[in-house]
């Protein structure tokens, strides 16, 4: 059997920026030990005319500038987010029409917290594995929502990342993938509630730390390496102290994560976040070179994979699509008021 | 519920999201929005206009600063409205986005950019379509050279 993986890739993420210290400065907290505590300096925003839609397109774009794959061959798309614009009409359906696959195609879109992405992956894998479609389309993408004065408020960002997945022209090979679930209430968002609920500390050792930790050893376990096997190392970022830490803990060390690490600058892009870090190591990534990925989801779980980089990175014209490097360092800072404007804080009808 | 423009909307969907126009078969003129026959063939036309997909790439001609907008852009002002002309010749008017009013100028070089156009408030639907950002934003060397050359 052919080998199957990522055939070409995309990110995406908004050119505004608010400061951590911005946002402290308007509850009356100290933005510089909350800088300090959370690891992020600054978080993306996305502008009014921006959601989880554009935010897909413009990555999934990104995705086939870099390839030479015509959108008709891609049978699938599945759109991972917790912030779909519709809560009934389909993202995936306008990113199809969009990047002009319509009509003959399967779209669905998916939710599971912030690894809704990583489970669209697993998904093209398995029906490209099966011949039923010759490419598949993954995204996570987010326009995080956070309560005015939550925690949240200093994390919550905007990005997504797009993943063509097939078995021809493919530059990361997905050697193995799998997943680890439970039904653990560490974050939430209720029906028809405009943000999301969370845990506090609950967050952290029963939710992302014990999924990640099974999830990566279990893998691990099945394709039998080591953490020093591996050249870079992807966690999901929902602030800039649980990926280094759950890092340190599985045995990896910062270098096989700072190519990913981008959380400190950009905030938690949800079901982005994988992604993207994903993808700015793929901006760089060489041939033979091996990829670990553990994503995590609130609710909850963790998808793992395990990847290697093939001779044909160098045909994949990278210079295509903006550079993950390049979008963090595009920007433009706003103030509280214009974000509050930006993200609907504002709400009035 | 009412359902406002949906499918006049929806109706332009392949204009709106992919810049699909027409060029005349006979004179290779090319058209946005796409035109049932060519104005200067003609006759000559019929059955030669074929849908074409525009680059999305361009150049501003001129521009303005909306300042007093109507109620769906209020929360946007002051923002700028530009006549581009694509490099595949045609002239469309359209939303500057990704640049400060500061730095607008004619001549600029711009793409076209993915956007939400309006929504019918919170409950009705929401309409995308093509906004144009500065070429030097968000693309890299290789897509700078592209839009220059042409």
């Amino acid at each position: 059997m052919s080998d199957i993986g990522i055939v070409s890739y995309g990110a995406y993420i908004p050119r505004y920026r608010i400061k951590a210290e911005e946002i402290a400065s308007v509850w009356g907290k100290d933005g510089e030990s909350i800088s300090k505590g959370l690891g992020i300096y600054e978080k993306s925003v996305p502008s009014i005319d921006q959601d989880t839609a554009t935010i897909s397109v413009e990555a999934a774009r990104g995705a086939l500038n870099r390839c030479s794959i015509h959108p008709k061959d891609i049978g699938a798309i599945y759109v991972g987010s917790e912030s779909h614009p519709y809560a009934v009409k389909p993202t995936g359906t306008i990113v199809g029409e969009a990047i002009g696959a319509t009509p003959e195609l399967m779209v669905a879109d998916y939710e599971f917290a912030c690894k809704a992405g990583t489970a669209a992956m697993q998904t093209c894998f398995a029906f490209v594995k099966s011949n039923m479609i010759k490419y598949g389309l993954a995204i996570g993408a987010d326009t995080s929502q956070a309560a005015p004065g939550d925690a949240l408020e200093f994390s919550a960002s905007a990005g997504g990342g797009a993943f063509i997945i097939g078995k021809d022209n493919v530059i990361a090979i997905i050697n193995k993938t799998c997943s680890y679930t439970t039904d653990t209430p560490d974050f939430w968002r209720r029906a028809e509630r405009k943000y999301p609920a969370h845990g506090g500390r609950f967050t952290g050792g029963p939710a992302y730390f014990k999924h990640i930790t099974n999830c990566s050893f279990n893998l691990m376990k099945k394709v039998n390496t080591k953490p020093e096997d591996y050249d870079y190392a992807i966690f999901h970022q929902p602030n800039g102290k649980f990926p280094v830490s759950i890092a340190r803990k599985l045995g990896f060390s910062y270098d096989q994560i700072k190519q990913s690490l981008m959380v400190p600058y950009i905030g938690n892009t949800y079901s982005g976040a994988t992604m993207i870090g994903l993808s700015s190591v793929l901006d760089i990534a060489k041939s033979g070179d091996r990829i670990f990925l553990t994503s995590y989801g609130s609710g909850a779980g963790s998808d793992s994979f395990d990847m290697t980089i093939t001779d044909d990175i160098i045909k994949l014209h990278r210079g295509n699509a903006p550079l993950v490097e390049q979008m963090v360092n595009d920007k433009k800072y706003i103030d509280y008021g214009t974000y509050a404007k930006l993200t609907d804080l504002l709400y009035w009808e | 519920m009412g359902c406002g423009g949906v499918a006049r909307f929806w109706r332009e969907i392949p204009q709106r999201y992919n810049l699909i126009g027409n060029i005349c078969g006979s004179c290779n003129k090319t058209f946005f929005p796409p035109k049932e026959a060519c104005p200067y063939c003609r006759r000559k036309s019929m059955g030669k206009m074929q849908d074409i997909k525009f680059s999305g790439k361009g150049e501003i001609i001129t521009y303005t600063i909306i300042h007093s907008a109507s109620e769906n852009f209020q929360k946007q002002v002051p923002y700028i409205m530009a006549i581009i002309k694509l490099n595949e010749g045609p002239k469309i008017t359209a939303q500057i986005v990704d640049c400060d009013i500061e730095n607008i100028k004619i001549g600029m070089k711009v793409d076209s950019t993915f956007r939400k156009i309006q929504e019918d408030g919170y409950t009705g639907a929401i309409y995308y379509g093509y906004k144009f950002r500065p070429c030097n934003v968000l693309v890299t060397n290789n897509e700078k050279e592209k839009c220059e050359t042409k």
